[in-house]
C-alpha cells in the first residue's frame, strides 16, 4: 500500500506561536517551543513530532503569517 | 526515506504565496486576516492578475494591507473604499478592482458607499472581514457586535435597548439587484480556508467577468479585542457567531 | 452660456477622464451638461452621478490615485462634506480639479450668490498643514479657462486645485471661446506622466501604494516638509493677479471674482468724478499676490477690500501691507450683490472723501 510522508519547514522568524498550526494537525505533529523564543519573543511552533507527518498541509492552511513550507512524498 | 530526502523541492506542497512579501504582519497571534491575506494574493496569482490588480485598503486593523501583498493599493479613508474602488474600476476597466474592509469600515460608517455601489453594480469585488469588533482602536462595538456581547464600549453585553440590532449587511446586500454573488464563509479550519479560498476566486471570477458587485465576507476572530486564546476564539466564534451568520452562498448568480 | 456649462464643455475638451459630482444649488448644471453631452460616447470620459458629496470626493481620490485626470462639482454645503476627502488627496500628492461655486453660507444658508468660503478654500478646510491651489474665475471665459489651467497646475506640482467660483458667475451667461478638443491621454502618456500612480500595471516596477498613512514621524515630518517644498515653489512661481487703472492710482480697491467686475464699474464712475481709485483682482487665491499688493501699499493712500461676505480676503491684504496705509472692508451678505454706487458710498465715507 502507497504510504504518504511529509515535512514541514517552520520559518521560526515569521511564527507568532498562535498554536491554530498545533491545533489544526491531525497527527500532533507540531508544538510550541516550551521555552524558547524567537527575536519577536514569540515561542514559535517547531515539529515536536516530525516522523508522524502526512504532508497534509492542514497547517499551513490554517496559519495566519504564512510561516510553513509542506512537502508530500508518496512511497509506493 | 530521511526528512532532507522529503524535503526537496519537488516534494512541496504549499509555501507562503508569491505576492505575500517578506513583511512581517502587524496582526495580533492567530488573527484572521492573516489567513485572508495568503488566499487574496493566491488567487490573484493563480488567476494572472498579479500585475493587473488595483486593491483598495480600509481604515481598520487592515490599513497597512498594503505592505503585504504585492499588487498597486489605493488606501481609503474611513468607509470610502467602495466610492475610491468605484472610480478606480470605472477609469480602468481592464482591471481587477477589490476592497478589503472590516465591519466598522463596511457596516458602519460606509454603509452608504458599500450599499450605493453594490446597489450600481460597480464590478468590484469586496472582502469583507466580520470579526464583530472594532479592533484597531482597542476593541469597541463594532455594528456586527452580537447582543449581549461585551466590548470596551458595551462593558456589560451589547444591549439591544440601548445599542440597537447587529447588522446583517450582507444579506441587505444580497437583496439589491447589482450583486452577483454574495457569500458567508470563515477561515478557521483547513476545509473552511479552502472554500473561502474557492470563494475568493469566483467573487475575483465576477468582476473580471463585469457581472456586477460580489461580496466575501469572512466572519472571523479578533482574539485580542475578545480576549481569549486564537483557539478559543475559533470555538467562540464557532458557537456565537456562526448560528447568527450563518455560512455559504447568499446569493450566487456567477456563471460556471 | 453659463459659467457652468462652460465648465462641463471645458472639461470634456480638456480630455478629463473622469467626473463625478452630487446635485446642487448653483451648480448643478455641470452635472446636467456633462450627462447631456454623453462624453463616454465620444472622448470616453466616464460621468457619474454619485450618492453624496462624500463618495463624489472619494471616486475623485480613487481616480486620481490611478493617474487619471479626474474632477469633481459642488457648492459650499457640499464642499464641506468634501473636506476629509480633500485632506487625503492634497496629503496623497493627487492631482485633481474641485470646483466650488459658492452659496451663501453658513449653514444651509441661501443658494444665492457669496465668497464666504475663502477661508476655507484658502487656508485649508480639512485637517492638516495643506493647500490646494485656488483659481477665483470672474468671466464665464475664465470658468472654461480654468479647468485646463487647474489641471495642468495639479499635474505639474503633483498638487489638487480648487476653482473658487460664486454663483454669479456659475449662472451668469456670457459668451465664451472654448478650448480646442484634446484627447484624452493614452494609459502610455499616464504612466510616463505618473509613474507613482496606482494603475493596476504593475509589470517591472514595483507596486505603487498611494497612502496619506505614516505612524513614524519622522517620516511623516519628513513628509510633510516635502508637501511645503512644493507649496513654497508654488508661491514662487504661480502668483496670478490683474491690475486695472493702478499706474496713476490714489487709493486701491481689492476684490476677486465676479464683485471684482462689479468695482471695476465703481471704479469707472468714480473716475468720472476725479477720484483715482485702481483695482487689484487676485486670480490665484492661493499663492496669494502679498508682494503684488504690497507694492501698491505704497503708493495709495488706502485700500478698500470688496468682498460678498463678512471680511475673509481682507485678513491677507492686511498681512500683505503691514500696516502701512488704511485698509478696511465693504462686504455684503446672504447672498445680497451690491451695486457700483454702493460700493463707492462705503469707498467716500470710509475714506471721508
Amino acid at each position: 500500500m502507497a504510504k504518504v510522508i511529509g515535512a514541514v519547514d517552520i520559518n521560526r522568524e515569521r511564527c507568532k506561536g498562535c498554536n491554530l498550526c498545533v491545533v489544526a494537525c491531525p497527527t500532533d505533529v507540531l508544538g510550541l517551543q516550551p521555552k524558547e523564543v524567537n527575536d519577536r519573543g514569540y515561542h514559535f511552533a517547531y515539529t515536536v513530532n516530525p516522523d508522524n507527518c502526512i504532508g497534509c498541509a492542514s497547517c499551513a492552511l490554517v496559519c495566519p503569517d504564512a510561516c510553513i513550507e509542506v512537502y508530500r512524498v508518496v512511497e509506493k | 526515506m530521511n526528512i532532507e530526502d522529503i524535503k526537496r523541492s519537488e516534494n512541496k506542497v504549499y509555501s507562503k504565496p508569491e505576492l505575500l512579501n517578506d513583511t512581517p504582519m502587524h496582526y495580533c497571534p492567530g488573527c484572521s486576516h492573516g489567513v485572508v491575506h495568503k488566499l487574496v494574493a493566491e488567487v490573484i496569482k493563480e488567476m494572472g492578475q498579479d500585475n493587473n490588480t488595483i486593491a483598495v485598503a480600509p481604515v481598520g486593523c487592515a490599513v497597512f494591507a498594503y505592505k503585504y501583498i504585492d499588487v498597486d493599493w489605493i488606501e481609503a479613508a474611513h468607509g470610502r473604499a467602495p466610492a475610491v474602488a468605484t472610480a478606480a474600476k470605472r477609469l480602468n476597466p481592464e482591471r481587477l478592482v477589490f476592497t478589503y474592509q472590516g465591519d466598522g469600515d463596511l457596516a458602519a460608517i460606509g454603509t452608504a458607499e458599500t450599499i450605493h455601489a453594490a446597489n450600481r453594480g460597480e464590478n468590484i469585488t469586496i472582502i469583507f472581514i466580520n470579526n464583530a469588533i472594532y479592533g484597531m482602536t482597542g476593541g469597541q462595538m463594532a455594528p456586527t457586535t452580537l447582543e449581549g456581547q461585551k466590548t470596551a464600549t458595551t462593558p456589560y453585553g451589547r444591549r439591544i435597548d440601548l445599542n440597537g440590532y447587529p447588522l446583517k449587511i450582507s444579506d441587505l446586500l444580497a437583496m439589491l439587484p447589482g450583486t452577483c454573488y454574495v457569500t458567508r464563509q470563515t477561515v478557521h479550519t483547513p476545509a473552511s480556508v479552502r472554500k473561502a479560498k474557492a470563494a475568493i476566486r469566483k467573487a475575483f471570477e465576477n468582476s473580471m467577468a463585469g457581472r456586477g458587485t460580489s461580496v466575501v465576507e469572512v466572519v472571523s476572530t479578533c482574539n485580542s479585542g475578545w480576549k481569549m486564546s486564537p483557539e478559543k476564539s475559533n470555538e467562540w466564534m464557532v458557537e456565537n457567531m456562526v448560528p447568527f451568520y450563518p455560512l455559504g452562498d447568499l446569493k450566487n448568480n456567477s456563471e460556471k | 452660456m453659463k459659467g457652468n456649462e462652460a465648465i462641463a464643455h471645458a472639461a470634456i475638451r480638456y480630455g478629463v477622464d473622469g467626473y463625478f459630482g452630487y446635485p446642487i444649488t448653483p451648480q448643478s448644471e455641470v452635472l446636467e451638461t456633462l450627462e447631456a453631452l454623453m462624453p463616454w460616447e465620444t472622448t470616453g470620459m466616464t460621468v457619474l452621478q454619485a450618492e453624496s458629496e462624500v463618495a463624489s470626493i472619494n471616486m475623485v481620490y480613487g481616480g486620481a490615485a490611478t493617474g487619471k485626470a479626474v474632477m469633481t462639482s459642488s457648492s459650499s454645503p457640499g464642499i464641506s462634506l468634501m473636506q476629509e476627502g480633500m485632506s487625503y488627496i492634497a496629503a496623497s500628492e493627487l492631482p485633481a480639479l474641485v470646483i466650488n461655486v459658492m452659496r451663501g453660507g453658513p449653514g444651509l444658508g441661501t443658494i444665492h450668490p457669496s465668497q464666504s468660503d475663502y477661508f476655507q478654500a484658502t487656508k485649508g478646510g480639512g485637517h492638516g498643514d495643506y493647500h490646494y491651489i485656488v483659481l477665483a474665475p470672474a468671466t464665464v471665459q475664465e470658468m472654461a479657462d480654468f479647468v485646463g489651467l487647474g489641471f495642468d497646475l495639479a499635474f505639474k506640482y503633483r498638487t489638487p486645485a480648487l476653482l473658487l467660483a460664486d454663483g454669479i458667475v456659475g449662472q451668469m451667461m456670457e459668451k465664451v471661446v472654448l478650448p480646442p478638443q484634446r484627447p484624452r491621454r493614452t494609459p502610455e502618456q499616464i504612466k510616463e506622466q505618473c509613474p507613482w500612480a496606482a494603475t493596476g500595471g504593475s509589470a517591472g516596477r514595483k507596486p505603487n501604494i498611494i497612502t496619506s498613512l505614516e505612524l513614524d514621524s519622522a517620516q511623516m515630518e519628513k513628509n510633510n516638509e516635502r508637501f511645503q517644498r512644493t507649496y513654497r515653489l508654488i508661491e514662487q512661481n504661480e502668483v496670478r493677479y490683474q491690475e486695472y487703472f493702478t499706474d496713476d492710482a490714489e487709493y486701491l480697491l481689492v476684490a476677486f471674482g465676479s464683485i471684482a467686475r462689479i468695482c471695476l464699474k465703481a471704479i469707472e464712475d468714480a473716475r468720472a468724478r476725479g477720484i483715482k481709485i485702481g483695482l487689484l483682482r487676485p486670480i490665484t487665491l492661493w499663492p496669494y499676490p502679498y508682494e503684488a499688493i504690497a507694492r501698491m501699499a505704497d503708493r495709495v493712500k488706502g485700500i478698500l477690500v470688496v468682498e460678498l461676505n463678512a471680511g475673509q480676503m481682507i485678513e491677507d491684504v492686511r498681512l500683505a501691507v503691514e500696516g502701512r496705509v488704511p485698509v478696511r472692508h465693504y462686504g455684503r451678505m446672504g447672498g445680497i450683490v451690491p451695486n457700483p454706487a454702493e460700493i463707492l458710498d462705503s469707498f467716500e465715507s470710509q475714506f471721508n472723501l
